[in-house]
């Protein structure tokens, strides 16, 4: 057990950090209205410190006197004059909200004292969307040389969002809506336009184009855009912004990016992006007069695995004149073709595990107790949809009762209340009906099966019959990206920890504590145990709590990678009872080993046979093991065998 | 010893003198009496059955049938099949195959040899399993065909390797589950998701038809009672005795020099024939036959209603066969968020409450009436006793 604890202790603690990671993020709104009482410097220092666009446009707003709260309800608001109406801007979204008059709305007003604290807030918010608002309205102008101005002081400003802005200009995506004249990004939607806003992309609707009137560019200016659009991204202090912008040009590159570009890599210090900003560099040199260059471009290609960079190669391929230059490129494509080619394989390979892993969840609580026990419990796949609702359950009560900045952490109370949930659950049904009906495993099957469909409907009567939603906790979304093209996302790389974790927690529980001695005895032989005065109807009781709980904590790992609905069990159950028969009747490793290659094996017939006919392959090559080794792969041997 | 040994030797019959009077009663009023009743008297009349209750007594001896198919092989040999909705499935498919050719021109897109699924997914010719379902024999003998080599060699390959108990069952579940997954496809040619539907007409009769529903109903208790008389006929055996012994001990039916595998596998694939005759009849009634059918939940229903019936009498089968499914009607039309739980009872109280279903109850309720008779004759002798 001492072993292992550091181990766990460490794991703990990580998750931990995680979760409290994003509190200083959180939680905008409740100090915004900090902002009004009669000691606002809290409030206001909690803000400076935010690294929060919206808190530094709250601040702004403030500073200039635009902060106000409205009188409809008390929501604070960013105000901005447009003729007699003010233009109101939820402070906490950030979303562009109404139009109201002066008499509406009630300043914010600032103590003397808290003025000293906002002038050391002021530069830093220097680029926010007030100034970035008023650059864009250049933009509406009908005079070239004034739009191109706007487009200067955008540049200037070094704000990332006039990006798509820049771009939606360039294209002649940028309208003005005729209804109220609001700046607006298109993109074509059907034969209808969708719309977004500038300001913070926030989608506005789906509109007919007779609606909207759009802003022309001269090619002069097109020219301008685009290089400002490369400046923008290249030049942004945040490197995942200069690694877009140059991954970007990878394949639409003109002369002035790639001397932007050029430039940008002189000065890049970090090297992940450097080595992008190599590549598109490259790119661009591909079809260079010069012999040399030319060769040089794709020896760096060559060591890519970039769909767009293959496409590039075969273009070139058929262009390519010269028969070195021919030849590297040849090489270069067969290198990069299995490159992608491997990845591919271990890309599914990844989602195998982690589709196995999925699966090890949801059929370690059954092995417990099918294995264990000899017990088949149907009821089994209702543990796991309870242990999900569950996590449902417990993310709405963060939302209702505790500060935003807390819902990090719901997962982390969701896994002990699923578990006392599903584990309460799985006593009740152990003492109320398995009890009556050991020895006789046909008849178990059957009653618990009834229990499911009890449960099931119970569930779709409390909650609905419609789909549930878990939200991911931040700390738990996104990717990481391992090699180009290969992503793995952070849900699926923490299900696999969490369920290994599990699985040792298991086992140190069979083998390093009392009750799983006396677990594993009864097992082997219940009336010697029983004589030995083992109170093995406790024992009982206590291994289906733990199969069960095991079973609702894989439920709430289920929330974070799909919807929540009443039938969740009935999908992973025929899955759990493969995993359990063919790993082999009572052994855990037998489980581990069934479920992964349950998951690697799916995935990897997925892309050669389909979804469908892939898992039916699975299914016949299980009947067929099955018969050859009926008792699974990791067989139990000896005097228990017989039990 | 030697008189039971004796009687166990004697060859049994059919049924006693007061079964075949009940099996006749019963068949003369479905067979003649029910059709009467919905030809005769006048709408408006108290004594008349209308015409939507025949294709659903129809539906309910089919569902029979099943149950009946299920009892062979759970009641009578111990096996537990979780799979034989998807012999009833297949029976069906093979039915509604010959149904679809029959349709002819008449589809929406009026091709005279594809089906309008396969018209619709751009198919140019009738694959090679669809051919000869036009004509109505080779269709029937699909129907016995189609589960029964499936059966023979799920079954072979299984009881051959000893699987039995639970593995068996989950065998035959994830057999019907993989089979559900394949008819999903639209790539297998048969319908996909929507399954094989708008039949016109069968052996040349109008489907919709109130004389060709009166005729199918007809048929369908016809098939239900020979059915019947052949399980009979099968348990009363020499063969059904055995097949007792392999349920109650198969090792020691091994040692004594019988093949369990051989006696499993004849009941098993019995059984998987007479649940796709049920499958068969069963789809040219409701007019559909989709993947649904194929659902390990359909199957598992099945289970139910032999449990709730009784297991092991056959007749018990048949009663829960269609006590449930009267219930379901009237339920998932009444409160439909109670079925579930009713359904789910039902399993919970058939395995604790009532084991031996139905029959068992009865059977229990007339000895322990006996058993009070015969205290109260005793009481009365001891009365006249005292009284001397």
């Amino acid at each position: 057990m001492q072993r292992y604890l550091p181990l766990l202790l460490v794991v703990l603690m990580l998750a931990l950090v995680a979760s409290v990671r994003p509190a200083g993020a959180q939680d905008l709104a409740a100090t915004l209205s900090g902002l009004t009482d009669s000691d606002p410097k809290p409030a206001i220092e909690s803000l400076t410190q935010s690294s929060d666009d919206k808190a530094k446009a709250a601040l702004a707003a403030l500073a200039a006197g635009n902060l106000y709260i409205r009188t409809a309800d008390n929501a604070v608001v960013i105000g901005e004059k447009d003729g007699e109406m003010i233009v109101v801007t939820n402070a906490a979204t950030g979303d562009i909200e109404d139009m109201a008059r002066p008499e509406d709305l009630q300043a914010i007003a600032v103590p003397e004292e808290a003025k000293a604290l906002l002038a050391g807030a002021a530069p830093a918010a220097s680029s926010g969307p007030v100034d970035f608002a008023t650059a864009l309205a250049g933009l509406k102008s009908d005079s070239f040389a004034d739009k191109g101005k706007a487009i200067d002081a955008l540049t200037a400003l070094g704000d990332v969002r006039a990006i798509p802005v820049f771009r939606a200009l360039a294209d002649g995506r940028l309208f003005l809506r005729k209804s109220d004249g609001m700046m607006v990004i298109g993109a074509p939607s059907g034969n209808e336009i969708a719309l977004t806003s500038p300001l913070d992309g926030a989608a506005l609707g789906i509109a007919p184009s007779s609606t909207l009137d759009p802003l022309f560019v001269n090619n002069n200016l097109r020219n301008v855009l685009r290089e400002a659009v490369g400046r923008l991204g290249l030049g942004s202090a945040d490197p995942a912004a200069r690694r877009m912008a140059a991954n970007a040009l990878l394949d639409n590159a003109t002369p002035e990016t790639v001397a932007l570009l050029r430039e940008a890599y002189g000065r890049e210090t970090v090297d992940g992006v450097k080595s992008v900003m190599a590549l598109s560099l490259a790119a661009a040199e591909i079809a260079h007069p010069d012999k040399v260059k030319r060769q040089e471009a794709i020896a760096v290609l060559g060591a890519a695995s970039d769909l767009r960079v293959r496409a590039m190669l075969q273009a070139r391929l058929n262009q390519e004149q010269d028969p070195d230059v021919k030849a590297a490129l040849v090489k270069a494509f067969d290198r990069m073709q299995t490159k992608i080619t491997l990845y591919s394989y271990l890309e599914n390979f990844i989602q195998g595990i982690s589709l196995g892993s999925v699966l090890l969840l949801a059929a370690v609580g059954l092995a417990i107790t099918f294995g264990v026990m000899g017990v088949i419990n149907m009821a089994h796949g209702e543990m796991i949809m309870l242990g999900a609702y569950s996590a449902y359950l417990t993310q709405e009560i963060f939302r209702a009762f505790f500060p935003p900045s807390w819902i990090g952490a719901y997962l982390i109370v969701a896994l002990p209340v699923a578990f006392l949930i599903a584990a309460a659950v799985g006593v009740a049904i152990e003492r109320g009906v398995i009890r009556f009906l050991y020895g006789r495993p046909l008849e178990t099957m059957l009653a618990t099966w009834g229990v499911s469909l009890c449960l099931q409907q119970a569930v779709r009567s409390i909650f609905g019959a419609t789909n549930k939603e878990v939200a991911n906790p931040s700390w738990m979304t996104g990717a990481i990206d391992v090699a180009g093209g290969l992503a793995v996302t952070w849900n699926r790389v923490y299900i696999i920890i969490f369920c290994f974790l599990v699985l040792g927690l298991i086992a140190l529980i069979l083998k390093r504590t009392a009750f799983g001695l006396h677990m594993r005895a009864v097992t082997q032989n219940r009336q010697m145990a029983a004589v030995m005065g083992i109170p093995t109807a406790r024992v009982d009781a206590m291994t289906f709590a733990l199969g069960s709980g095991i079973a609702g904590m894989a439920g709430v790992a289920l929330s974070q990678i799909g919807n929540v609905s009443p039938n969740l069990g009935t999908i992973y159950i025929v899955d759990s009872f493969l995993v359990v028969v063919f790993g082999g009747v009572g052994s855990l490793m037998g489980t581990l080993v069934g479920a992964l290659t349950l998951g690697v094996v799916n995935k990897i017939l997925e892309p050669v046979a389909g979804a469908v006919l892939g898992k039916v392959v699975v299914l016949v090559c299980i009947i067929l093991f099955i018969q050859k080794r009926p008792r699974g792969l990791f067989a139990a041997k000896g005097r228990s065998a017989d039990a | 010893m030697r008189n039971q040994l004796e009687t166990l030797a004697k060859p049994r019959p059919l049924l006693d003198r007061k079964g075949w009077a009940a099996f006749l009663a019963i068949g003369f009023v479905l067979i003649v009496l029910v059709p009467l009743l919905n030809i005769l008297p006048g709408r408006g009349s108290a004594l008349h059955l209308s015409d939507y209750l025949i294709p659903l007594l129809g539906k309910y001896a089919c569902y029979a049938i099943l149950a009946l198919s299920l009892d062979l092989v759970w009641g009578y040999a111990g096996i537990l099949s979780l799979g034989h909705g998807a012999f009833f499935a297949l029976g069906g498919y093979a039915m509604g195959m010959y149904l679809m050719r029959q349709i002819g021109t008449r589809g929406v897109y009026g091709h005279p040899e594809l089906p309008d699924f396969m018209v619709f997914l751009n198919w140019k010719e009738l694959p090679w399993y669809w051919q000869g379902f036009d004509s109505f024999p080779f269709a029937m003998l699909m129907v016995l065909l189609a589960p029964g080599i499936l059966a023979l060699v799920l079954g072979w390959f299984a009881f051959r390797s000893r699987v039995t108990g639970v593995y068996i069952s989950i065998v035959t579940q994830a057999m019907t589950f993989a089979l559900l997954l394949a008819f999903f496809r639209n790539d297998m040619g048969f319908g996909g998701n929507n399954g094989l539907t708008d039949f016109k007409d069968i052996l040349g009769f109008p489907i919709q038809a109130p004389s060709t529903r009166i005729g199918l109903y007809v048929v369908s208790v016809i098939v239900l009672g020979l059915c019947f008389l052949l399980c009979r006929f099968v348990t009363q055996s020499k063969l059904g005795r055995v097949l007792l012994a392999v349920r109650d001990a198969e090792s020691r039916v091994r040692f004594l020099g019988y093949s369990p595998t051989a006696a499993k596998l004849f009941a098993f694939v019995l059984s998987a024939l007479l649940a796709g005759i049920a499958g068969a009849l069963y789809v040219p009634q409701v007019g559909i036959i989709n993947p649904g059918e194929f659902s390990p939940a359909n199957s598992i229903e099945i289970a139910i209603w032999v449990a709730v019936g009784g297991r092991g009498t056959l007749y018990g089968a048949i009663l829960g066969g269609v006590v449930i499914n009267l219930v379901k009607t009237w339920l998932t039309g009444a409160a439909p968020e109670l079925w579930l739980f009713v359904l789910g009872g039902l399993f919970i109280a058939s395995t604790l409450l009532f084991p031996k279903g139905i029959v068992g109850m009865v059977g229990q309720w007339k000895a322990w009436r006996d058993q009070k008779k015969a205290y109260a004759l005793d009481d009365k002798a001891a009365a006249q006793k005292g009284a001397e």
